[in-house]
């Protein structure tokens, strides 16, 4: 196509648009609502991850250490957890460590302090916190503690007391469900209310479009081909997105901030504001492709209709 | 230049619109058709146009059967065409300049080219001083002058008016007729329809008249009877 034809399709399209004030009017508010849900379902998204992730940061195992178990023999086992793929983080508290917790957790509690200080050895024992990276997988880790455990017992005396995964079992085993539905439910509800969105869009343009048949059929009738109809038509959708991602990009600035204090505070410490700032290459992209697309695949279908069969009435 | 061969119309329900039409246009002739309201004249010109197809029979343009072209094509012979309506049919959000240059745009023509035909035109059919004035903005006389610019813009080989007079005064009419007779002098072919005794009989060209989808006579110099 020459660079006269695509420069006067482009010109003509802007004019077209600035010219047909409502329709475009029309057009941008119900793209601009239609990005304006996209974006939201990012930060749905984002909070929806940060309270999920806070809530299997909540979930882990502990393994207690019996009184006579070697420190050498606690932490090799700490570098052998820390080997596997499944773990993410495994903290060590010594039984130095464990005592001086207990005395600060009951720092009020008179009494418990008194009968500590009659036992003349430390009565606690070392101790392994394990955060896993999926909930799923404290099963697979508790039963390699087993087996550890096991092995040991072969050599001398055991060194692992307890562990703690055992008496939470069905409370982990229940939110890692919860998790998962959870997860599915955000996908779906992303899904559906994105294909929405876009089938909104999609009937709008296709009724502003309806409007301009009678203009389309006389630029068939003087002798325009498809490109030279369907041209500036898309054009015009390209502009509607642009400028609808343009006022969506710039609302999420007042409404995340005003927004940020309470997700901050209800939903997993995210502020979305500070996540929006953040990620804004990201959603920029996500936001600006989306109305684009949204604008002219809309309009090169409902600009087609219109155009595909040979004679006007048939 | 134009042949039709046995063209008939029928539309859902057994209307009859073209009943077995045959007839033969050569370059430069000045052709009315009249006829009643639903006499088919309408229907004939939108079978040269390619805006409906034809039951049964051919129509020809030169050697070439119109109806047999491929889409792609159809555009490219609209542009040998120039055409007028009854309700104008201008562009609604171009101006009257804009509204002509289109129709140089899409047949591919030069800026320069545009820039130096689209006032010529608008001239010549006394429109100089409304260039940059919207159709709403004209009067339906004006509308018509446009259109017609528009349809000589690109020297056509054919210039196809169906009922270009019917929303018109009588003033504006003759005016309008005076326009079709001048590009007819300078040798392009003029296909007109209407209604307007007066027009046809001061005109003294070629008359074909229609009645219900058949031809009913085709004189030389002919005049409106009905």
């Amino acid at each position: 196509m020459a660079q006269t034809d695509i420069k006067r399709i482009i010109r003509s399209g802007i004019l077209a648009f600035l010219r047909n004030g409502f329709v475009s009017l029309a057009s941008v508010l119900v793209i601009t609502i239609t990005l304006f849900v996209i974006g939201s379902l990012i930060f749905f998204s984002a909070i929806m991850d940060a309270t999920l992730g806070q809530i299997k940061n909540k979930v882990d195992v502990d393994v207690y250490f019996a009184l006579s178990a070697p420190e050498a023999e606690v932490l090799s086992l700490k570098r052998s957890l820390e080997g596997l793929p499944e773990v993410k983080t495994v903290t060590y508290t010594s039984r130095d460590e464990a005592l001086a917790q207990f005395r600060e957790r009951h720092a009020g509690d008179f009494l418990t302090l008194q009968a500590l200080d009659e036992l003349e050895e430390n009565p606690l024992g070392a101790s392994l916190n394990i955060l896993a990276q999926e909930t799923s997988q404290y099963e697979s880790i508790a039963l390699f503690l087993e087996d550890k455990s096991k092995l040991s017992e072969g050599e001398n005396t055991k060194i692992i007391d307890k562990v703690n995964y055992y008496q939470n079992k069905v409370a982990i085993d229940r939110l890692t469900k919860i998790i998962a539905s959870a997860e599915t439910l955000g996908f779906v509800i992303v899904l559906v209310m994105a294909l929405i969105a876009a089938i909104i869009t999609f009937s709008t343009i296709r009724l502003a479009i309806y409007t301009s048949r009678e203009e389309i059929g006389v630029m068939r009738l003087v002798g325009a081909n498809k490109k030279y109809i369907q041209g500036p038509f898309i054009v015009g959708g390209f502009l509607y997105g642009l400028i609808s991602s343009a006022i969506v990009l710039v609302i999420f600035l007042p409404v995340t901030l005003w927004l940020g204090r309470a997700t901050e505070q209800f939903f997993g410490g995210i502020n979305i504001f500070t996540y929006y700032i953040e990620n804004f290459g990201q959603i920029f992209v996500i936001v600006v492709s989306s109305g684009v697309i949204l604008g002219t695949v809309s309009s090169f279908f409902a600009v087609r209709r219109y155009l595909t069969p040979k004679y006007l009435k048939t | 230049m134009i042949y039709f061969d046995k063209v008939s119309k029928i539309y859902s329900g057994d209307i009859i619109a073209l009943d077995d039409i045959n007839f033969s246009v050569t370059p430069g002739e000045f052709v009315s058709i009249v006829g009643q309201s639903g006499a088919g004249k309408t229907t004939l010109l939108k079978m040269l146009l390619i805006e409906e197809s034809p039951s049964s029979g051919s129509v020809f343009f030169e050697s070439t059967d119109i109806h047999a072209l491929h889409s792609n094509d159809v555009s490219e012979f609209r542009r040998r065409i120039g055409i007028i309506f009854q309700d104008f049919r201008l562009l609604p959000h171009k101006t009257a300049y804009e509204n002509v240059a289109f129709a140089m745009e899409v047949s591919g023509k030069s800026d320069e080219e545009i820039e130096s035909d689209v006032p010529q035109v608008l001239e010549l059919v006394d429109l100089g001083d409304k260039m940059w004035n919207f159709p709403h903005e004209l009067s339906g006389g004006e509308k018509q002058r446009v259109a017609i610019a528009r349809a000589i813009i690109n020297q056509p080989d054919i210039i196809i008016a169906d009922e270009p007079t019917g929303n018109l005064d009588p003033l504006n009419t003759h005016e309008i007729i005076e326009i079709l007779k001048k590009i007819n002098d300078m040798g392009t072919t003029v296909l007109l329809t209407t209604h307007n005794k007066g027009v046809i009989d001061s005109l003294m060209r070629r008359v074909i008249t229609l009645d219900r989808g058949r031809i009913i006579r085709d004189d030389k110099q002919g005049r409106y009877v009905l």
